[in-house]
């Protein structure tokens, strides 16, 4: 009984501790971002890195997921004789929700994994301790570009998930399934609103790449600078990446929609 | 992987993603709604407007010319005042003009649809429609349609 007290108790004292060096690792890099545009060269080497090359996985996705999306709504709206709705219940759940999300959650394993995992790295292989040796900041030089990159990467990868997805859905509602071509584009002009929808889904995307990216750079931080260690940070950042984003997208939906 | 591809992957990714967010604002979404050029200002009053928002369209012989800027209720009156916001470009619409609440199809959004009368004075900023005609509720007209089913029933 006492046993699993002590044993709740220090899983508890563990998890705050985390919460607050990683709120400390946070707030050490805050001041690292404005210098950094004096050094942009840094940031888009890294924007390389979780923006381009996670391009693929976006844009293959996001077709696919707007396939989906245009068949399903096609099969549920024809059963009402609404089916030139299909743009609106598309272009309305990609921009709102699955945008961001699914965006989000590709990200983390594409590029906050690779984040944690290139940190963590350079810990064990003190890396970062060298370049302390060197008066080199690693905060400023190492993570505050990477947390920079996530932060603006990922709007930008939501939007194309988004406008490739509609793209996706005209193709199999307009091109395979015969729904009007005036009636997708012009239903969804006329229901999707640009501050309600858009602006909100994009203000969600940046939301989630900071969280992401956070979680993904303090793990690689706070990794066991060992290879088991480096491992087990990756998987945590994956994990709790996901939690994270699904988490406050109900917070965030809360927020926006909910009042 | 020389710095200089890097930087044209990195600009190409962000002129794409902007693209996109244009995409979206412009294609996607109600942007050019938005973009009315000058308007002035009418007002109207209704017993009931349910099912009108703030943004829904005003037509004419069913062409958009403006759209609702604002509704408040009016504690003396007690009846909604409904602000319309009409193009700069129509500015000829005769004095008598009435507003009608209609819904686009059996279920769709409401839209406010002007009649023109047959003044030779046009509606000026600030000027009120006086011949208004209510939103169709179908509650309403449900209600109405059991009472007088009954009615002749019982007869």
């Amino acid at each position: 009984m006492v046993a699993a007290l002590r044993y709740l108790g220090r899983v508890g004292l563990g998890f705050f501790q985390r919460l607050g060096r990683a709120n400390l690792l946070l707030l050490a890099i805050l001041p690292g971002l404005p210098p950094l545009f004096l050094r942009f060269s840094l940031v888009v080497r890294q924007l390389y890195s979780v923006g381009v090359l996670s391009l693929l996985i976006i844009l293959v996705s996001g077709v696919f997921v707007g396939m989906v999306l245009g068949l399903q709504g096609y099969n549920t709206l024809v059963d009402f004789g609404a089916e030139e709705s299909l743009g609106v219940v598309v272009a309305l759940s990609l921009v709102r929700e699955l945008g961001p999300v699914v965006t989000a959650l590709l990200f983390a394993g594409r590029a906050g994994s690779a984040l944690t995992a290139e940190i963590g790295l350079m810990k064990a292989t003190e890396q970062l301790s060298a370049m302390e040796m060197m008066a080199v900041d690693p905060i400023r030089r190492v993570l505050a570009p990477r947390f920079m990159a996530g932060f603006l990467a990922m709007p930008l990868l939501a939007a194309i998930f988004s406008t490739v997805g509609v793209m996706g859905g005209w193709f199999v509602g307009v091109g395979l399934l015969g729904v009007d071509d005036g009636s997708y584009w012009s239903q969804m002009q006329a229901k999707v609103d640009l501050y309600d929808d858009v602006w909100n889904g994009v203000i969600k995307s940046i939301m989630f790449g900071a969280v992401v990216t956070w979680i993904a750079i303090f793990e690689g931080y706070d990794a066991v600078p060992t290879s088991e260690g480096v491992s087990r940070a990756t998987t945590r950042t994956v994990v709790h990446s996901a939690l994270a984003v699904l988490g406050l997208d109900f917070v965030l939906t809360a927020l926006m929609f909910g009042g | 992987m020389t710095s200089r591809t890097t930087e044209i992957w990195v600009g190409l990714f962000v002129a794409a993603g902007l693209a996109a967010l244009f995409m979206l604002a412009m294609k996607v979404s109600n942007l050019n709604t938005y973009q009315t050029g000058p308007t002035y200002e009418v007002t109207a009053r209704f017993e009931d407007v349910s099912g009108l928002k703030e943004r829904s369209p005003v037509t004419m012989a069913g062409v958009r010319i403006g759209r609702v800027k604002r509704i408040e209720f009016d504690d003396q009156a007690l009846q909604a005042v409904v602000t319309l916001a009409i193009d700069k470009r129509h500015n000829r619409l005769p004095r008598d003009t009435s507003a009608s609440i209609y819904t686009a199809g059996l279920l769709g959004e409401k839209y406010v649809a002007l009649e023109a009368g047959g003044e030779e004075e046009s509606l000026k900023n600030g000027d009120e429609i006086r011949l208004t005609q209510d939103s169709m509720v179908l509650e309403k007209l449900i209600a109405k349609f059991i009472a007088k089913f009954l009615q002749d029933k019982t007869q």
